[in-house]
């Protein structure tokens, strides 16, 4: 018990730093890689369960998480690229073109 | 006993309003059908219908059983049971004879009158829908059925009188008509549910109603009596929802006559007669409505006296002889009330077509000293004209004569002799008004040339026909006193009518006074207008002729302080208080809206925490619900 009790100490602590990450990073890069680690702390969750469970569904789910990012990755950069390239920056900060202008 | 044939009586004039309808609609973008299609359609499916009523009729007198018909359930809630039903006994065929009868030959007389109008499909439909409705009112078998029609002829004359509605005054009388027609309606349909829940909920049709009387108290029965003489009032223009009728007038001559003779304002006394069952009991309420027909005879009577408007006089006419249908039957006395329904039927109809065939010929000219001023030889029309005036005078043998002379009678026997006062006074002006009229436009000299003018066939065949029912209808309530057999008062006599039992040499007594009054009438118009001088016409001043300010009375009280009350709820309840309300409350949300909107700052990074926020406190909630499980 102690050590699932770890691995889920584990996950949910990089869970909270990549969620945290996301909230206060300004780099979009930065944000990117909390985005990874939050991902990545539910695959250790899951694995962490299904090998406890010995139940295979969580090993295919973290696969599909897996194979997920690396697709999303791929976005992402492009993403990046293209919003570097509009701006020549990489602050959130000034992409706030959404903003609602009160009166 | 079942019949199939009774709702083909309604059938047939709804299929023609049908078919007439969709005819025109076609006519219209094509002009391709002639009128003659119009005309036949709508005159056969009215005679469709008489045929079948006589089928029936022939029946019903030979087997004496009654005629029902359910076609199917239309409303089952919670033991209310309505059923489409028509109910087919003596008094509904002993109407519905008549109805469609007239009817047809106003149908008839309508081919020539209307003769090359724009809307002669339009109007055949429309007049159908009329009889038709007029049918369903007459044939129904329950009150909710018998209000369908009601509605279906307020509607129908609402069209008809605004026919020619491209002149706002038309469409103001139709308004008029109908709008003073739905005070009457409530009356009626209150008065239903009066009666439905007085009754104990035990049935809504006219037969188990009558079974069960006993239940209810006299005072809800007093009630409902009261409410359902009040769409009595409204549809039969008595005292005081009268005012729509004369200026219903609007509307062209033959409708005048199908609404003054077989359809729409007979139905109140009809109405009347079929809850017979109510009013026998409670004797009060049948002296209220004796009274507010005598009333309203005699107004009626009284400003016809001075109208110079031919249909208007006429329409007065109207009122007054229906004042006189509800003194009798006010008085108990139902089948003399509708056999003065079923003569006036014949010679109302046949003036108001006789009127329409003079308006026709001085080009729709209706004042009538300018009508004599460019009288036209008319001798049809003419002759016809004086068969219905002294009909209407009450002179016999004609059939006005006994069936007004059975209801003075009526009100002498009951000793109410402020009635038969009122009744005999109004005989004295209806000889007075009629013969004025009848010597004004066809007799008074005027100095010129008179030209033959020659009338339509489809003019002159009804009013030959309805010439001799003027003269002859009487004799079918034939007078005990001169060896009578009273046939209408025998085939009426589920009704329980009073019956006339004053001694013989009294009748004779009552009729020489009525004869000499209606006499005295025709003498005093005789001096007066017989040798008018038409360069000085009468015209309608005075209190008397401005029909008593009546109609700036209502005004004054009735639409205008309605129009006051209207502003009120426009400009301060609606304006002020509920838009208020309502346009605060979009105001404060606009308001929240704009201090939220700072949250919407275009940062990503604060969306997000916004996102986690949320699905935190989602997760929270979900977490606590399950722990406390």
């Amino acid at each position: 018990m102690t050590s699932l009790l770890g691995y889920a100490t584990v996950s949910m602590i990089l869970f909270s730093i990549g969620a945290i990450g996301v909230i206060s990073r300004r780099n979009i890069f930065v944000i990117y890689m909390s985005i990874e680690l939050m991902l990545n702390a539910i695959n250790l969750f899951l694995v962490t369960f299904a090998r406890y469970h010995l139940n295979m569904d969580g090993h295919v789910i973290s696969m599909i998480v897996v194979a997920i990012a690396a697709a999303e990755a791929a976005i992402f950069l492009s993403v990046i690229i293209l919003l570097f390239r509009s701006k020549g920056k990489l602050d959130t900060d000034i992409f706030t073109e959404l903003k609602q202008e009160v009166e | 006993m079942h019949t199939p044939y009774l709702v083909l009586i309604i059938l047939a004039p709804l299929l023609g309003a049908l078919l007439n309808g969709g005819l025109y609609l076609y006519h219209i973008k094509r002009k391709a059908i002639p009128e003659i299609i119009f005309a036949l359609i709508g005159t056969i499916t009215p005679f469709i219908a008489f045929i079948f009523t006589l089928l029936l009729f022939f029946e019903l007198k030979d087997t004496g059983t009654t005629f029902h018909q359910t076609l199917f359930t239309w409303l089952n809630i919670n033991g209310l049971n309505i059923e489409m039903k028509f109910l087919g006994d003596k008094l509904a065929i002993f109407m519905a004879m008549f109805v469609t009868f007239v009817g047809w030959l106003i149908h008839i007389y309508a081919v020539g009158y209307m003769k090359k109008d724009e809307g002669f499909g339009k109007f055949f439909a429309y007049f159908n829908l009329f009889l038709a409705s007029m049918l369903i009112l007459v044939l129904a078998d329950n009150p909710i059925i018998m209000f369908i029609g009601w509605e279906g002829v307020g509607v129908c004359s609402y069209l008809l009188i605004s026919f020619y509605y491209t002149e706002s005054q038309n469409v103001m009388a139709g308004n008029k008509a109908f709008i003073v027609n739905r005070v009457g309606d409530l009356g009626f349909i209150l008065g239903v549910v009066t009666l439905f829940f007085a009754l104990g909920k035990t049935g809504l049709d006219f037969t188990s109603m009558q079974e069960n009387i006993g239940v209810a108290t006299t005072g809800t029965l007093a009630l409902a009596g009261v409410l359902l003489f009040i769409g009595a009032m409204g549809k039969s223009a008595q005292v005081p929802l009268y005012v729509w009728l004369p200026d219903a007038m609007a509307g062209p001559t033959p409708i005048s006559a199908l609404i003054h003779a077989a359809t729409m304002v007979t139905a109140g006394v009809y109405m009347v007669a079929r809850f017979h069952f109510l009013y026998t009991g409670i004797e009060e309420i049948g002296l209220f409505i004796a009274y507010i027909g005598a009333i309203s005879a005699l107004f009626a009577a009284i400003i016809a006296t001075r109208q110079t408007d031919i249909k208007k006089i006429l329409a007065y006419s109207t009122m007054s002889q229906l004042g006189y249908m509800f003194i009798a039957v006010g008085l108990g006395f139902y089948s003399s009330g509708l056999f003065h329904v079923f003569t006036h039927a014949f010679f109302k109809a046949m003036l108001f077509m006789g009127a329409g065939a003079v308006i026709l010929a001085l080009h729709h000219e209706q004042n009538i000293f300018k009508m004599a001023k460019h009288r036209v030889y008319q001798p049809i029309v003419k002759a016809t004209f004086l068969i219905g005036v002294i009909a209407i005078a009450g002179i016999p043998p004609f059939s006005g004569f006994f069936s007004k002379d059975a209801i003075l009678a009526a009100a002498f026997q009951k000793e109410e002799f402020l009635l038969y006062g009122i009744g005999i006074f109004t005989a004295f002006l209806t000889a007075f008004y009629m013969f004025r009229l009848y010597f004004i436009v066809f007799v008074a000299p005027n100095g010129h040339d008179v030209h033959y003018a020659s009338t339509d066939k489809t003019i002159s065949f009804p009013l030959l026909v309805l010439a001799i029912g003027a003269i002859f209808a009487g004799f079918l309530n034939f007078p005990a006193v001169f060896a009578g057999e009273h046939q209408v008062d025998t085939w009426l006599a589920q009704l329980q009518s009073a019956t006339l039992t004053l001694s013989h040499s009294t009748e004779y007594i009552l009729m020489a006074a009525s004869v000499a009054v209606a006499a005295l009438g025709i003498l005093v118009a005789y001096i007066k207008y017989a040798k008018f001088n038409l360069e000085v016409p009468e015209t309608e001043e005075g209190i008397i002729g401005n029909k008593f300010y009546i109609d700036e009375l209502y005004h004054l009280l009735f639409v205008k302080s309605l129009k006051k009350i209207s502003t009120f709820f426009d400009k301060v309840v609606d304006e002020k208080i509920v838009d208020g309300m309502v346009m605060t409350v979009s105001r404060e949300f606009v308001d929240f809206g704009k201090k939220l909107a700072f949250l919407q700052n275009g940062n990503v990074r604060f969306y997000a925490l916004y996102m986690l926020i949320g699905m935190s406190c989602a997760f929270l909630y979900l977490y606590t619900t399950l722990i406390g499980q």
